[in-house]
């Protein structure tokens, strides 16, 4: 009944490729977006922003990138959280080297750096394939760490050896820093990730994205057909990384503030990875919903006990967390192996033809 | 040239200068070599028998060394200790088959491999839960392992060898032989490896996938076991034992997953090499740390020379 697709006919080809062909597609996401725009910033408290709304639109940027290496173009990788960094020191460097440059600027170029050492860290997966390419990706990723440990030049002499955001402006609005309100800092990171998420929707459905499919189902029979391997490889390390450096430069600009070279760590990478393949691999609104379900997890967790009335020590409540997020990954790779995306798909399918079960 | 030197040339003069010094470096890079080459033979077991990436080897030792160290605590003397933290290894074994890898069997192997980490997430919350998150001391003399040192002087220099790492090399020597010999000679260890070679084929011969896969994660579990005790009497009980498993994975590169000999050289040649570069040229010109990446570099290396690693079987592919 109210998903109802009949009656919406193609006459042109391009109504039919068009980006939401069925109408209701359409209206979903533009509540989704109205809600993201409009309701949220009105009703949301500030803990909301730090806790809820920043990290799950921060951690679906990233995975969206993991999701075009890994969900489309088939390479697995590790070192997600290596590529974060890059990004997020990148942005840093070019912030104090060029202090009159616009943040957007810095945040765009920044992603550049993190795309130029994916590239780099790439390079093996012409030759090294499936998980023997996944520890080579954790070269990276430890690699990485060390280098910004070591490299004091990146943090800039710093003695604490952490990078800290300093107060800029946007156009004469505070947008970084500790004086920053998390509502200018949602909307910021909230239009970023919406420019970002078309970009990447319309390439997966274009010429790349077939190529990077075509690759990740069977490498040589894609190379057999005229798709240039190398081609394809390196440019879905290149566009992942870019945006998992973008991704890592908002966690830091715009969530946590200041950064230690272990909050790259490989926990991270995991976090990411699990997002990616809880919300669906080769899926892009995937990314979204295994990130809410991630990030919302344990903030529900923290605050049931207190809402039930029980009073249980934080660091066993942490313990149990582990637990129980370990417990739900392997409950849903059970449940649907193919994520969160693959749910929706099939709640669709049954509404369109309700209340007909076929 | 002053520094090309300094990176060429002068690391080797010096190893030539002070023999003594350079037998300690080896001497300590074997030791930890033969822990790696433990850590990644449960890998390959588990690779080899069920194409399943174990990423929960290395808590599985720390789960495994803390069970041990948590029963001693509570009263239970060493020599029982030990039986019933194999019992709880082989609970583990049976319990992970039935609930995690039943369900799974023939999904993708990323997807196994993500169950993986799973239990790996699982297995930490549920050890910080029950023996609580701080570092506990392995408990080595209750184990009747020794702890004094053995000193030598070869070419008029100093060696000192603690007789705990003795026991540990020797150990995990007498476990390699013990385990080659399972795998070669008994009807067991023959199933495993014809399980390793063709799943379907040795189904249809009559061989039990699900009990050849507990007895394969068990003896993944007595192999964590005893990596646990060696490597916990040297750093103490706790998580950050965890890293060591990472360690493992460039020997995997380097040696090949389905490969056990290759899992054996490859964690020794590892283990010296970054002792070696992190003494010669890693402290001095990058300033140190260099062992959490030198391994993962060098396999890296290696692998764009060979795919499949030095001992992994040639990979063929076809459309």
């Amino acid at each position: 009944m109210l998903y109802r697709t009949s009656g919406q006919f193609k006459t042109t080809y391009e109504s039919d490729q068009a980006l939401f062909p069925v109408k209701q597609d359409a209206l979903l996401l533009g509540v989704i977006l109205l809600a993201a725009y409009v309701v949220f910033p009105l009703t949301a408290s500030e803990f909301t922003f730090k806790a809820l709304l920043v990290p799950v639109l921060i951690y679906s940027l990233a995975a969206m990138g993991l999701n075009i290496l890994t969900g489309y173009a088939g390479q697995l990788s590790l070192g997600t959280a290596g590529f974060m960094g890059v990004g997020a020191y990148a942005c840093y460097k070019l912030t104090t080297i060029f202090p009159e440059m616009n943040v957007v600027v810095a945040l765009a170029l920044s992603g550049f750096f993190s795309a130029a050492v994916g590239v780099a860290f790439g390079l093996p997966s012409l030759r090294i394939k499936g998980f023997y390419l996944a520890i080579a990706t954790l070269a990276s990723q430890f690699f990485l760490v060390w280098l910004f440990e070591k490299w004091a030049w990146l943090y800039n002499y710093n003695a604490s050896g952490a990078i800290e955001v300093r107060t800029m402006e946007f156009f004469g609005i505070v947008i970084t820093g500790p004086t920053a309100t998390p509502v200018t800092q949602y909307y910021f990171v909230l239009a970023v990730v919406t420019i970002i998420a078309f970009a990447m929707i319309n390439l997966t459905r274009g010429r790349y994205g077939r190529m990077w499919k075509a690759v990740r189902d069977m490498d040589i029979a894609a190379e057999l057909v005229g798709i240039n391997l190398m081609r394809a490889k390196l440019t879905a390390f290149a566009v992942s990384s870019y945006v998992v450096g973008i991704a890592g430069a908002l966690l830091v600009f715009f969530w946590k503030g200041a950064a230690e070279p272990n909050l790259f760590d490989i926990p991270l990478s995991f976090q990411i990875l699990f997002i990616a393949i809880i919300g669906g691999l080769g899926s892009i609104i995937g990314n979204f919903l295994g990130a809410i379900l991630l990030v919302a997890l344990p903030v529900i967790l923290n605050v049931l006990p207190d809402t039930l009335g029980l009073t249980i020590n934080s660091a066993t409540m942490e313990h149990v967390n582990d637990m129980i997020v370990g417990a739900l990954i392997i409950t849903f790779l059970i449940v649907e192996p193919h994520g969160l995306a693959r749910f929706w798909a099939l709640i669709r399918e049954k509404l369109i033809i309700w209340p007909y079960p076929h | 040239m002053e520094t090309l030197y300094n990176i060429l040339i002068d690391p080797f003069v010096q190893m030539y200068e002070a023999p003594d010094f350079l037998m300690q470096v080896l001497w300590e890079g074997l030791v930890s070599g033969v822990l790696y080459a433990l850590i990644a033979l449960g890998f390959v077991l588990i690779f080899k028998s069920s194409r399943i990436f174990n990423f929960a080897q290395g808590i599985m030792v720390v789960f495994a060394a803390l069970t041990l160290v948590g029963l001693h605590e509570n009263g239970v003397p060493a020599w029982l200790a030990v039986p019933l933290t194999l019992g709880v290894m082989y609970v583990l074994a049976v319990g992970i088959e039935r609930v995690v890898l039943r369900p799974l069997v023939g999904q993708p192997d990323i997807i196994l491999f993500m169950a993986t980490i799973g239990v790996t997430l699982f297995l930490i919350g549920f050890g910080e839960f029950v023996f609580g998150g701080e570092n506990k001391v392995m408990i080595t003399e209750a184990l009747g392992i020794p702890t004094g040192a053995l000193e030598f002087n070869p070419f008029g220099g100093f060696v000192l060898i603690e007789e705990k790492d003795l026991t540990a090399v020797v150990m995990a020597v007498l476990l390699v032989f013990a385990l080659i010999t399972f795998l070669n000679y008994s009807s067991m260890g023959r199933a495993i490896r014809a399980l390793g070679d063709d799943h379907q084929a040795a189904l249809s011969v009559g061989i039990s996938l699900s009990t050849i896969w507990v007895i394969v994660w068990f003896i993944a579990g007595v192999i964590a076991l005893a990596t646990g005790i060696v490597w916990g009497a040297r750093a103490g009980v706790s998580f950050a034992l965890e890293v060591i498993a990472y360690k493992a994975l460039p020997v995997l590169m380097l040696g090949g997953l389905e490969s056990v000999s290759g899992a054996i050289v490859g964690g020794l040649a590892i283990g010296i090499l970054e002792k070696l570069f992190e003494i010669y040229w890693g402290q001095p010109f990058l300033g140190g740390n260099t062992e959490t990446w030198f391994a993962f570099i060098l396999a890296l290396i290696v692998l764009l020379f060979r795919p499949q690693g030095l001992f992994g079987e040639r990979i063929i592919e076809r459309v």
